[in-house]
């Protein structure tokens, strides 16, 4: 069937911010949906909050909305574009919930706009529990027993059919928020009543648990005219009870015969025609039991997945692309198959290699949170490799993870009554955490059985034995007297080990490895994915390396750039750097130069094969992007966009004499080395905070007498504030040292003196080397002391003197020219009292060029790659910094949700996942859409429950007065009414929680309460009692502010928004570039 | 190379290509020298079906997928009484397989019946050979005493190939016999399956090299099933009065073929009639058509076969170096029409006939190893026999066409 000619405009969803189980894999969905769809000549309107991402890049869709991801805001939008058609399948389980919403509440109906992809029907037989239970028993599937509730009282009687352990799954949740395993009969009632809070439709299902068995995911296509397709097979490496987006897993399935897997195959086809899936992509997820075989059904996603992006980079099939075809009309045997470009996408991929996906936690950042893995996600992202084996897949996974892995170092295990870690060894592999991989490699080690550990740990015998023989390899190769080592090179390369790894088990070091097997001509060769096991010649050169014979790189004479990308998505470093590498290739491609990308995060838009002109999918490491450097020879390697992967691999890559494009990799490190920093200050005769570096504890209590405390202590050369902390006094000082000394061994820490209630200021610019243009000025909503990226922040500044905006100003230039800085800058500054102190110069490209670049309407990261490969911004036309008319908000969103026991209290050390943006006419608006966006929305009338440190008790004043001029109820704790009441404002008491009854908990939780507002003096004991507030209001999911700042900005923003209600504008109308809407 | 090298010594192994190129790696199964058409397979899954169909005979097979040997050996999915191919070769072998079914390794199964393999080769170079280069002759050797390169390399320059070789007659049945055994019954928590129909009919299968699963499909559409020699002549096989006759799939050139095609000639005759894969060829050449040698044929099991009737695609397991010309059919005056082709590149893969009750297939919609989207071929010849059987004139085309899925 051809295209469908009777729909001309279609909206499509996004999914908002990055959350932990929804990340940056629906970036890549998405944007591949909207190229597809304008491909095919239909105009596309998007909507999604989340600033740092392609497809909200202006030129991706023909409009483009960053605006609340709403009911509400949607229908103004929809009335205003008045669209056809809806495609709800491509934005997450957010962008699936959105458009079920708009369905059901008549907004689609109303509008004249049809569901394409998934129909209404299909998506709640696929999303609701006891419809998707009915559906498998009718076409004779199985499914765990199992009930839903709706109640703890019915869950209770589910209990007893079902029994312990107890799977509990909320409806309509994203990455399993909510989901856990009960064990106990005492645990299940508070572990089902916060799984029922946490979905939209306080309904869960309670299913037996089928922990152990083994898990599979399918990834299948449908079309229009029920042709199904299979496009990848997937083995979780971890057993059933730890979340597919926790688990390692690897494409293809591994353990299963040919009868076994076409069962399977023939269910998920079922289960497609059963649901209704009309068109597009799904994930079907079974539990298998290694006694028997026997087959259960356990989910199924009507919608591009995160599993579904790994499934396209894993075979290089485009889901999200096909998906977005099938659902205006055509077949899949109409649509070509972009490698091999003479074979239809009506095929099964075949694979000749193994790909290996670990997951990436971040624990370290909230050391409250349970580590444990079970059924609610908790990564927050991933890696993938290619190799030909699965060794090779997986070694090359581990050292892509960037936590420090060469390989399968040992593990350190406690010693419990002089049993040598053994104790330890086997409870790091009876319960699944992050680290289980390199238990299980040291039980190997120990001469324990591949029997034992299988039946410990629930993994596949195969999986185990492959690890077996590697650790018995790296035995072999311990062994080996240095005089044949090289002889050995090979055999340890083509299963994948790194040289650092082969350095360490050697005891020399990596560089003298990589001499070693220079001397010898080994290099990896590299393969193409082509989608069908060599049968077609490829055409894309997607290519992974490994030790074999023949090497198809087949790499040009053009003139070229590799940009490195920024690896696993982490808190600290996400899609921004990402974004920023893709505009990069994006510029630099029609620039004329060949593009080579390097990354090895398959969530990314910068690993869609047509990003740029060649994909390397390979670990950012120096060895293996040396060897790549080796084959392409490029002209120049861009460092400074993925953040800090790819900029620790600048000296060293200089050093092997790789040409690396824009600012100098010395002057990178005069910005960050601490010493050679003050120089550079001292030279410009700029301030900044007081402070020194400190090598020991003696040294950093010597700084600290020196400056006064508080002071603000941090290693020096990281990213996201790892590890940075205000500390009080000379004990936390000491407590903090044993701490930091320990997370960074190799650097110092540097102590500065806490300009306590300083106002916080990013600017992004970038300078060609003679002429600075600054992109944006950002001030910060929260006061100085909380992490930058935690911050919410104004562009323009909505409170800032002239005076010392032009401090701000002649200050970023006169760091860029000395610097030297070509390509893009970040200054953090910090203003108090109308004076203005350098925080730090990152000379890169920092978390806000998006955000920047949206609210300005220029393409920072694609300007500055084009000075990085030798234009100037006279050429490029950007001489003069734009200070646009509207405001954008950018406001952070943070995973507490998904850990129970962590305090929502912000910090130098940053804990937000991902950001939305706001944009309106004023301050007060966007910032109240900010909030909407980011799941805060305020209300515009009812009771606000104020408690205050003392310190803040005036300010607080006037905010609390605009909230009760607005009609607002106010409640307090006795301090802070008492000086309300002194201003006139009557209040409400309410006793704090370590009271006794009838205190803040139990009015948030009682619902007496619509907005809280609470700031905890910096000891222990405050923060301590006033935690569970916090807490009850994060799971309630009513709007809470942490910071005077913060609050005084609600104020005006609840004003704001009850003034009039408030507006949808386009990026292409805000910065005029919208096209005539008839093509 | 797999790390055991460091736990066992390795046997060397070489496998040899008439056009020069030699791959050194590590033997496995038995210690033997063998020469055969090197191909390759795409199936991810399914090793041991490929390793015991007989139409693999007189082939040296390569898998592209890499890892082979996971899940062991067991006795339900063999394809045939033993391994018919001439070597193996892949990436990496496992030693230890993970599956509850499993009852041995592939390594141990291919030693005891003599056929030799090669893994730690690059696999993939070898495939892109035979691709660009087109399917070739090659001598896998893991006899230790063997090892020599150029007397390697020269014998399979000297060998003909598979061209003009009769096969069949070497992996046929010596005696007919009946086959009554249904399909693997399967796991619990499978789709289920219709149960067989009631009535009975008698279908005649000629041996070529048949796979059991076609037997077992045919069991499941209430078929008595009387397996006969390929030579068996259609008198004998009518005196047995059959339903219907199937033609199986098979090894080689199908022009090769000797003391068959006549007798399909007068079988289509009087009988209706299905055939799969080489079985289908001898149908082509049996009704006069003619047939073409492909480059590097197609071994696989994600091949898109569209029905051009109801303009579906089936993702199908093919495995076939040859093909009939379409046009061969029209030339030589038969009402034959073409029912499907392979998406990829529009070799025919299906033909029936507009007025006789024949029909046949290029693919094999018993897959084993292969989805299972085209096992409807096996109700449309129930169902042509069926309408025979009740005196109605039925053409294959006719069922083609009126076939609901």
């Amino acid at each position: 069937m051809p295209r469908r000619e009777d729909i001309e405009k279609i909206l499509l969803i996004g999914s908002g911010p990055i959350v932990i189980g929804q990340a940056c894999e629906f970036d890549y969905s998405g944007t591949q949906a909207c190229k597809a769809l304008r491909e095919e000549g239909y105009q596309v309107v998007l909507v999604n909050s989340n600033p740092a991402t392609i497809m909200t890049d202006p030129e991706t869709a023909d409009r483009t909305y960053i605006e609340p991801m709403t009911v509400e805001s949607v229908e103004k939008i929809i009335a205003i574009e008045k669209p056809d058609a809806l495609l709800p399948t491509i934005g997450g389980q957010t962008g699936l919930n959105l458009a079920v919403d708009l369905a059901e509440t008549g907004v689609l109906e109303r509008h004249g706009v049809e569901l394409i992809g998934a129909n209404l029907a299909a998506i709640h037989k696929a999303e609701d529990r006891q419809q998707f239970r009915d559906a498998m028993e009718r076409i004779g599937l199985r499914v765990p027993e199992s009930g839903v509730a709706h109640s703890v009282e019915e869950g209770r009687r589910i209990l007893e059919t079902v029994g312990l352990p107890a799977i509990i799954r909320p409806s309509f949740t994203l990455g399993g928020t909510g989901a856990s395993v009960a064990y106990r009969d005492e645990e299940y009632d508070g572990l089902l009543d916060w799984a029922l809070q946490q979905s939209p439709r306080h309904e869960c299902l309670v299913e037996r648990s089928v922990l152990g068995w083994k898990e599979f995911e399918l990834e299948v296509m449908r079309d229009a005219a029920d042709n199904v397709v299979v496009v990848c097979t997937i083995e979780n490496f971890d057993a059933m009870g730890v979340h597919t987006g926790d688990s390692i897993t690897v494409a293809p399935a591994q353990t299963l015969t040919d009868r076994e897997y076409q069962e399977m195959r023939n269910a998920a086809v079922a289960i497609m025609r059963e649901i209704g899936v009309d068109t597009g992509g799904s994930n079907v997820q079974f539990a298998v039991d290694p006694r028997d075989g026997t087959l259960v059904v356990i989910e199924m996603n009507p919608r591009v997945s995160r599993s579904s992006a790994l499934a396209s980079k894993a075979t290089g099939f485009p889901i999200a692309k096909i998906a977005a075809k099938l659902a205006v009309g055509f077949t899949l045997d109409e649509i070509r198959n972009d490698i091999t470009r003479e074979t239809p996408a009506s095929f099964e991929p075949s694979i000749d290699y193994v790909v290996t996906k670990i997951p990436r936690f971040t624990f370290e950042k909230f050391p409250a949170a349970d580590s444990t893995l079970t059924t609610q996600m908790k990564s927050v992202g991933e890696v993938m490799a290619i190799g030909r084996t699965f060794k090779e897949s997986l070694q090359k996974a581990i050292r892509s993870l960037e936590i420090g892995h060469a390989g399968l170092e040992s593990p350190q295990l406690p010693d419990a009554d002089g049993d040598g870690g053994e104790q330890a060894l086997w409870a790091s592999i009876d319960t699944p955490r992050p680290g289980r991989l390199w238990a299980v490699a040291e039980a190997f080690r120990r001469g324990h059985s591949v029997e034992e550990v299988a039946r410990r740990s629930h993994i596949d015998p195969w999986f185990l034995r492959n690890l077996q023989e590697l650790t018995q390899l790296e035995v072999a190769l311990n062994a080996v007297p240095p005089d044949q080592r090289e002889q050995w090179l090979l055999t340890a390369k083509k299963a994948g080990f790194s040289d650092r790894r082969l350095g360490a088990l050697w005891g020399m070091s990596e560089d003298d490895v990589r001499g070693m097997r220079q001397a010898r001509g080994l290099r990896p060769v590299y393969k193409r994915v082509d989608t069908c096991g060599a049968e077609f010649e490829a055409f894309t050169p997607y290519l992974y390396s490994t030790y074999e014979d023949e090497c198809e790189a087949q790499p040009t004479d053009r003139r070229k750039i590799m940009i490195l990308g920024g690896g696993p998505n982490r808190i600290g470093q996400g899609i921004e750097f990402d974004y920023c590498c893709v505009h990069a290739a994006m510029a630099l491609r029609d620039a004329g130069f060949e593009t080579i990308m390097v990354n090895c995060n398959p969530e990314t838009v910068s690993t869609d094969y047509d990003t740029s002109d060649r994909l390397y999918f390979e670990p950012l490491t120096l060895e293996d992007v040396l060897a790549i450097a080796e084959i392409e020879k490029p002209e120049g390697v861009i460092v400074q966009f993925g953040g800090q992967t790819p900029l620790k691999l600048a000296l060293p890559l200089e050093r092997a004499g790789v040409p690396i494009l824009g600012t100098s990799p010395d002057a990178i490190d005069r910005a960050e080395d601490r010493e050679r920093f003050d120089d550079v200050l001292e030279t410009l005769g700029l301030e900044r905070p007081p402070g020194g570096m400190a090598r020991s504890q003696e040294e950093a209590e010597a700084v600290a007498a020196r400056i006064g405390y508080p002071v603000l202590v941090r290693p020096s050369y990281v990213l996201g504030g790892r590890a940075m902390q205000i500390v009080q006094d000379v004990q936390g000082l000491r407590e903090y040292m044993r701490f930091a000394v320990r997370a960074s061994p190799e650097h110092p820490v540097l102590v500065d003196r806490f300009l306590a209630d300083a106002t916080e200021v990013d600017v992004d610019a970038i300078s060609d080397g003679t002429r600075v243009v600054v992109g944006g000025i950002m001030e910060h909503i929260e006061e100085a002391g909380i992490h930058s990226g935690d911050s919410a922040c104004s562009l323009p500044p909505h409170s800032l003197s002239d005076a010392v905006l032009a401090k701000l100003l002649h200050s970023t230039r006169r760091l860029a020219l000395e610097l030297g800085v070509k390509g893009l800058m970040n200054v953090q500054y910090a203003v108090k009292d109308g004076e203005v102190f350098v925080i730090e110069v990152n000379p890169r490209a920092s978390r806000t060029v998006p955000f920047v670049s949206k609210a300005i309407g220029r393409p920072l990261a694609k300007l500055a790659a084009l000075v990085m490969a030798g234009q100037t911004l006279e050429e490029l036309g950007f001489t003069e910094q734009i200070v646009p008319s509207h405001f954008s908000v950018k406001e952070a969103v943070f995973p507490f949700v998904k850990f129970p026991g962590v305090d929502t209290l912000l910090g130098p050390e940053m804990k937000s996942t991902g950001e939305v943006m706001g944009i309106d006419s004023d301050f007060g608006r966007a910032y109240a859409k900010s909030q909407t966006e980011a799941g805060n929305t305020l209300p515009t009338g009812g009771t606000v429950l104020v408690s205050v440190r003392k310190e803040h008790h005036e300010s607080l004043v006037e905010p609390v007065q605009q909230l009760v001029a607005c009609g607002f109820r106010v409640m307090a704790t006795a301090g802070t009414a008492e000086v309300l009441e002194a201003h006139g404002v009557s209040a409400e008491r309410v006793n704090k929680a370590h009271e006794g009854k009838a205190n803040t908990v139990d009015r948030i939780e009682a619902g007496d309460v619509d907005m809280v507002m609470n700031t905890a003096a910096p000891d222990s004991k405050s923060i301590q009692d006033s935690y569970s507030m916090r807490r009850a209001a994060l799971v309630r999911g009513i709007p809470y502010f942490t910071t005077v700042a913060a609050m005084r900005a609600a104020a005006g923003a609840v004003r704001a928004m009850r003034q009039e209600t408030i507006g949808v504008r386009s990026l292409q109308e805000i910065h005029g570039t919208a096209r005539s809407s008839s093509r | 190379m797999s790390p055991q090298r460091t736990l066992r010594p390795p046997r060397p192994a070489l496998l040899a290509l008439a056009d020069g190129t030699v791959y050194r790696g590590e033997a496995f199964g038995a210690d033997a020298v063998r020469e055969g058409e090197v191909v390759f397979n795409t199936s991810m899954t399914g090793y041991q079906e490929i390793v015991t169909d007989p139409s693999y005979a007189g082939q040296i097979v390569t898998m592209t997928y890499t890892q082979i040997g996971n899940v062991g050996v067991n006795p339900e999915d063999e394809e045939s009484d033993r391994p018919y191919l001439e070597g193996f070769v892949v990436k990496e072998l496992f030693h230890e397989p993970s599956n509850f079914r499993a009852r041995g390794t592939l390594d141990e199964y291919l030693r005891e019946a003599g056929v030799p393999g090669i893994s730690g080769i690059d696999t993939r170079a070898l495939v892109r050979r035979l691709r660009d280069g087109g399917a070739q002759v090659g001598v896998l050797a893991t006899a230790a005493d063997a090892q020599d390169e150029s007397a390697l390399v020269a014998r399979a320059r000297a060998s003909t190939g598979l061209d003009d070789h009769d096969l069949v007659a070497e992996v046929t049945c010596a005696e007919p016999y009946d086959w009554s055994e249904g399909r693997w019954a399967g796991i619990a928590g499978q789709v289920p399956r219709a149960a067989a129909p009631e009535r009975r009919f008698k279908v005649i299968a000629y041996d070529f090299g048949i796979k059991r699963t076609i037997l077992r499909m045919l069991v499941e559409q209430g078929f008595d099933v009387t397996v006969v020699p390929a030579r068996t002549s259609a008198a004998d096989a009518l005196a047995r009065n059959p339903d219907g006759i199937f033609l199986s799939n098979g090894p080689g050139d199908p022009r090769a073929v000797e003391g068959v095609r006549e007798n399909v000639r007068e079988l289509a005759e009087h009988k209706p009639l299905f055939g799969i894969c080489l079985g289908h060829q001898i149908l082509g050449l049996a009704l006069g058509g003619t047939i073409r040698k492909l480059k590097f044929g197609h071994h696989g099991g994600n091949q898109p076969g569209q029905d051009l009737h109801s303009g579906k695609v089936a993702i199908c397991a093919e495995n076939h170096g040859y093909a009939v010309e379409a046009d061969s059919l029209e030339a030589a005056g038969e009402a034959i029409e073409v029912t499907h082709v392979n998406l990829n590149d529009g070799t025919v893969e299906g033909l029936a006939h507009r007025t006789r009750p024949l029909f046949s297939v290029q693919y094999h919609p018993e897959a084993s190893p292969g989805p299972h989207d085209a096992a409807y071929f096996f109700g449309r010849f129930r169902q042509m026999v069926e309408r025979c059987v009740a005196g109605e004139s039925v053409s294959g085309a006719e069922i083609a066409r009126g076939w609901e899925a």
